[in-house]
């Protein structure tokens, strides 16, 4: 991040700020949960049988 | 750094880690006795198959799609447990990514950079809403026990892991009566419901390997969720520190 970028950032009101900070969140943990429902929870043949040891000890719903 | 790559950044470096480390302990602890399972699970098989009798859909309810000849599955041994930490690195980074979330508003909120400590009570608290809750209902399973379709203990477990979530928060953040008795009945509210279960289940998997693969999946899980969230609030607070500092 560039020095104005930052200087900017400072310049914001505090609830802006975190609104962005909420946002930003929001983002990496929906990323988070469709990562783990393909790994975990997909009905693909293919996935399942790659994670299979893992769906089963994660306690995953598996076969 | 903004925080989306803040967090982005502490939750692969934890995930990988922890999915390592895992992937580790389950060589010692679940992978043993999920192969002995399958050793019941494919006699099972053959045995059925010899008799040709419809039974074997109730001994595994959808066995002609998950061990179907035409359906991939990676060979035992190495490549196996290659397949097995890919999916082991990944998941850890995909419980980072949504526990880092909560860290970043949390810390948003408060001003102060979440501690290892705070991180492993939230990584605990990941604990009892992934591992314990929806195994109260539906026990981990080795292959080869049969079990109601799948759809239907996909659908109990996301509810169950929601409403437990849901009623912890209400519990550690309101901080009123009403709504830690609120908190409470959420948590009970779908083991009362009740899970999907089969009215009859028959398996030669001995109940004894059972019962040990839901210590060993409740312990590795432990291990899990307290270096998860550790590993991940520790990286964040790193990452997420000031520019000025």
């Amino acid at each position: 991040m560039s020095q104005s970028q930052t200087a900017q950032a400072q310049h914001l009101p505090v609830a802006t700020r975190q609104v962005g900070r909420l946002a930003q969140s929001l983002m990496a943990m929906t990323l988070g949960l469709f990562i783990v429902g393909v790994v975990g929870f997909s009905h693909i043949d293919v996935i399942h049988n790659a994670a299979h040891d893992v769906r089963h000890s994660n306690a995953f719903p598996c076969h | 750094m903004s925080t989306f790559r803040s967090i982005v950044f502490s939750s692969v470096i934890a995930g990988f880690i922890v999915g390592l480390i895992v992937t580790a302990v389950q060589q010692f602890g679940t992978v043993p006795l999920i192969l002995r399972a399958e050793v019941y699970e494919k006699a099972a098989e053959h045995k059925h198959e010899a008799s040709a009798q419809p039974q074997a859909i109730l001994v595994h309810d959808h066995a002609d799609h998950d061990h179907g000849a035409e359906a991939w599955e990676p060979k035992d041994g190495l490549e196996r447990n290659l397949y097995t930490a890919g999916a082991n690195i990944l998941t850890a980074i995909g419980f980072a990514l949504l526990l880092c979330g909560f860290l970043a508003v949390r810390s948003g909120a408060t001003g102060e950079p979440i501690s290892w400590h705070q991180g492993l009570m939230w990584g605990l608290a990941g604990f009892a809403v992934f591992t314990i809750a929806p195994g109260l209902g539906l026990p981990p399973e080795l292959p080869g026990v049969p079990t109601a379709p799948l759809l239907s203990r996909q659908i109990w477990w996301t509810i169950a892991v929601l409403a437990t979530a849901a009623g912890l928060g209400l519990i550690v953040f309101r901080r009123s009566m009403p709504a830690a008795i609120a908190g409470v009945v959420l948590i009970m509210l779908p083991h009362l419901i009740g899970a999907p279960e089969l009215e009859h289940v028959e398996t030669n998997v001995p109940s004894s390997l059972s019962h040990q693969f839901v210590v060993a999946v409740t312990l590795t899980s432990l291990v899990f969720w307290s270096l998860l969230g550790s590993l991940t609030s520790a990286a964040f607070a790193y990452f997420d520190r000031p520019a000025s500092a």
